[in-house]
């Protein structure tokens, strides 16, 4: 079943086209790469899906809603989750915390002004991040963390949306190797069980080509390449471009 | 009015706007480079202007004396930028906006005593600049010679700003630092002298401005605050950074004043804000302004997390409440009179506290609401002759109304923009009351505003404000640990990450803005009945600044801080007020020493030596 569809999507700063008439469909249950060299548009393009930027051209739909104008708020509402490529937790609140106000916001309790906030969806905050696996530092100050359980809480802050579409930027930046395909392995994971469809930008080749469906490599801007990671693997132009500047299919 | 006339008032306003361009120039280059607004700029303008007639009465008269006694005044003007730079900005890039803010604040106070302690507190008269005495004759009506050479200066320094900005290395590393001021450090330009420069050259352009309004106008002692904020206001509508903005900025201030004067004399202030207003809902960043002005690198203001008190806490801050509701059976009128200006002064800081530290935002004007709720009440009592409670219920009301319609315009701007705009509005209501008279009695404020019976007793007064106070105080606590306190702080912490999960930012600012202007505004009406009587110096900056003193003083991160800061502050002004006359000059000192030496608080070093304490007692 498609989920997301983008078509003719544009965005040019100044002189300078940023992303250039990008187009794909999404299915639910799909994982989708985006690589390409830096610069080459891609947190861009996570920018004009959430609504962070509006496209100067192009369409793009969620189960045939058009996002195109909306806000950030709005497009969260109708199920796009994000996570960002520098961490963005409330540093002042713990993990648990966190999650209650995201929950708090789904809900649409966000305005509440008796009630204590410890006694609303704890349970709920505890179980996400039981599931990603950081349960034990539930009750840590979020600007206190180590990086790995910060993206951790990160993946459960996107999830409390329900969202079913999920927009990583570099999940895995900056953690190792084992962590990193831990926690990939982990998003593939949700992926399934929950029927979402992801899309994430990643620069670690073990991972996108050890767990992405399919990759689409970006390149100034427009689409170099779109399909599975054997045929991306052995697609010349992208070879030239892209992974020819590190032998051996790694990235940096 | 004839045409002739309409062309004067034009070409005078053209005059006053060009002196304003040279000093709202100033401000802007200083601003680009550091993203610190400096508020002893308007001092600057003022020392400026000071120094200059000084200077002419020890200079040989003539040409020559008065024209040296203007550069030297604009070199010395430069040489105190340098010496504010090196001592106290330099401490203050990285801290959250409200220190340098606050800081230079102090700067303002401390030179406000200095120059009345120098030359008085009676407007001074310089004589007219030698060679431009004359008339000429514009459309058969006289009009001064000097104000057509400041009509011609003005594009000249703007063009000479351009030169040096366009044509000099040093200015292309100035561009460089205003575009991007971490990528500049990163290629080695050296921020500090950079920086002294930009201080000399901005400074300097503030006292040009300033010795070049004596031949003009009465030199006074609140030229400093008036200036800045015209200058600010400049800036914004300009677009911060553009110097070509400022420019037209300026001129079109000028010339507004000129006919805001004509038209309605008594709200030409009002006007010019309401202009900044409009530019500002049409265009954010200013008529010339490109994007958004990064940020800079100030840290945010509080990280505090705010828990509910424990157990221990709750029991021990209920024993407190419990003495303090005894305290009349034992203590005498003058004890009670105290405590129940310290509540007052504890609730309007709290309030000021939740929207600092808890909402993340910084208000310069916050008295606007304390003074909107007690003059609500004053009126209510004098012109529509209501009891004390429901004047009291109108206090909150007419404040809260007021933060509503003050937030929607403010709130969205943020950081140093949401900091002047408060004041700017504050400066409004200011000069609302001070020139209304025939209803808000003006400089002679309005009497004989006393509770009903029942209440007028010292005894009940200070319950019924305990009640109030403690009442108020415990209802914010509340709202902080709950859902909308939490997401103010998700708002606070990381706006960007808060709409990314849904939360409506901007409403939750506003809506937080106009619950602390409510509460200020019923400590102003408590305010109100307390003294008998409401003054214009209520709303005015001070009593803003005041405010944050209390808050500073007390502690950011603990909700406690305000009622300690206000005990603090009150018992500082009070033994002050009675020791010496020169209660600005401590104030001043008082707050440098807390934004340079200890910005965290009493309660921050409570909790240092708390923890180390404990930490010691810990180790085996």
């Amino acid at each position: 079943m498609t989920l997301l569809v983008v078509e003719g999507l544009s965005k040019r700063f100044g002189a300078m086209v940023a992303v250039d008439r990008v187009g794909f469909t999404l299915a639910a249950g799909e994982m989708l790469a985006l690589i390409g060299p830096n610069g080459a548009g891609k947190t861009t393009c996570f920018n004009l899906l959430n609504g962070q930027l509006r496209p100067d051209a192009g369409r793009v739909t969620l189960e045939g809603v058009s996002l195109v104008g909306l806000t950030p708020r709005r497009i969260w509402r109708l199920g796009v989750g994000r996570t960002f490529q520098v961490p963005a937790a409330f540093a002042s609140m713990t993990a648990c915390e966190n999650l209650q106000v995201v929950l708090l916001s789904h809900h649409r309790r966000a305005f509440r002004v008796w009630r204590s906030t410890r006694s609303w969806y704890a349970a709920d905050a505890l179980a996400l991040l039981e599931r990603v696996g950081v349960a034990h530092v539930a009750d840590q100050r979020c600007g206190t963390l180590a990086y790995g359980d910060l993206k951790r809480v990160e993946l459960a802050l996107a999830l409390a949306g329900r969202p079913r579409l999920l927009l990583m930027d570099e999940p895995t930046a900056g953690m190792a190797p084992a962590d990193r395909q831990a926690l990939i392995a982990l998003t593939r994971a949700l992926v399934r069980e929950r029927g979402l469809a992801a899309v994430f930008i990643e620069h670690d080749m073990d991972v996108v080509f050890g767990h992405a469906d399919r990759i689409i490599v970006l390149d100034h801007g427009r689409i170099l390449a779109d399909g599975s990671p054997a045929a991306v693997r052995d697609d010349a132009q992208v070879r030239a471009v892209y992974l020819g500047t590190s032998p051996g299919g790694r990235g940096q | 009015m004839s045409m002739a006339h309409l062309v004067v008032q034009l070409l005078s306003g053209l005059a006053a706007g060009s002196v304003l361009f040279l000093i709202a120039s100033g401000l802007s280059i200083i601003f680009g480079v550091t993203r610190i607004v400096n508020f002893a700029h308007g001092s600057f303008t003022m020392l400026g202007a000071y120094l200059t007639i000084d200077l002419i009465g020890r200079l040989p008269d003539g040409g020559f004396g008065f024209w040296a006694a203007v550069g030297l005044a604009a070199l010395v003007a430069g040489g105190l930028g340098v010496l504010l730079e090196r001592l106290v900005l330099r401490r203050l890039y990285r801290s959250p906006e409200l220190f340098p803010l606050l800081a230079t604040f102090g700067v303002v106070l401390i030179v406000q005593d200095a120059a009345l302690a120098l030359w008085g507190p009676e407007d001074l008269l310089g004589p007219r600049a030698p060679g431009l005495t004359g008339t000429v004759l514009v459309l058969g009506l006289r009009f001064p010679v000097y104000d057509l050479f400041l009509i011609a200066l003005g594009p000249v320094v703007l063009g000479l700003l351009r030169l040096v900005f366009h044509g000099t290395g040093w200015g292309t590393r100035v561009r460089a630092a205003t575009e991007d001021p971490e990528m500049a450090a990163a290629l080695g330009i050296d921020q500090h002298r950079l920086f002294t420069g930009v201080l000399f050259l901005g400074s300097a352009l503030a006292g040009l401005g300033g010795a070049l309004q004596v031949p003009r106008e009465a030199i006074t002692l609140q030229m400093d605050m008036a200036t800045v904020i015209e200058a600010f206001v400049v800036v914004v509508i300009g677009g911060m950074g553009s110097l070509g903005g400022a420019f037209v900025a300026a001129l079109l201030i000028g010339v507004l004043q000129a006919f805001g004067i004509l038209a309605f004399p008594r709200i030409a202030l009002v006007l010019v804000f309401l202009v900044m207003a409009v530019v500002l809902m049409l265009r954010p960043n200013g008529l010339f302004g490109r994007a958004e002005p990064a940020a800079g690198s100030h840290q945010a203001l509080s990280q505090g997390s705010f828990a509910p008190p424990g157990p221990l806490a709750r029991l021990v801050g209920g024993i407190a409440l419990g003495l303090l509701a005894l305290v009349p059976l034992a203590a005498n009128d003058y004890s009670l009179i105290v405590l129940t200006e310290i509540f007052i002064l504890a609730l309007f800081a709290a309030s000021l506290h939740f929207l600092l530290a808890v909402g993340g935002m910084v208000s310069f004007g916050h008295a606007a609401f304390f003074g909107l709720g007690a003059y609500g009440a004053a009126l209510a009592v004098t012109g529509l002759d209501a009891a004390m409670l429901p004047a009291l219920a109108l206090a909150p009301l007419a404040a809260g109304l007021g933060a509503a319609l003050v937030g929607a315009l403010c709130v969205r701007l943020g950081g140093v923009y949401l900091a002047m705009l408060t004041l700017a509005f504050a400066q409004i209501l200011w000069s609302i009351v001070f020139q209304w008279s025939s209803v808000t009695g003006g400089d002679n404020g309005l009497l004989g505003i006393w509770p009903e019976p029942w209440a007028s007793g010292r005894a009940a007064y200070y319950w019924l404000t305990l009640v109030l106070c403690a009442g108020a105080m415990l209802g914010l606590r509340r709202l902080v640990a709950a859902p909308f306190g939490y997401a103010l702080r998700a708002s606070r912490d990381s706006a960007l990450r808060a709409a990314a999960v849904g939360l409506p930012v901007d409403r939750l600012r506003w809506l937080a803005f106009a619950l602390a202007g409510a509460l200020a505004g019923l400590a102003g009406g408590l305010q109100a009945f307390a003294k008998g009587s409401v003054f214009p110096a209520l709303l005015a900056v001070p009593t803003s600044v005041d405010g944050l003193v209390m808050v500073l003083l007390g502690g950011l991160e603990a909700l406690s801080g305000p009622l300690v800061g206000a005990a603090v502050f009150h018992g500082l002004e009070t033994e002050a007020m009675r020791g010496t006359g020169h209660w600005r000059l401590l104030l001043g000192a008082v707050i440098l020493a807390m934004v340079l030496v200890c910005p965290s608080g009493l309660s921050g070093v409570v909790g240092r030596v708390a923890a180390r304490l404990t930490g010691s007692a810990r180790r085996p």
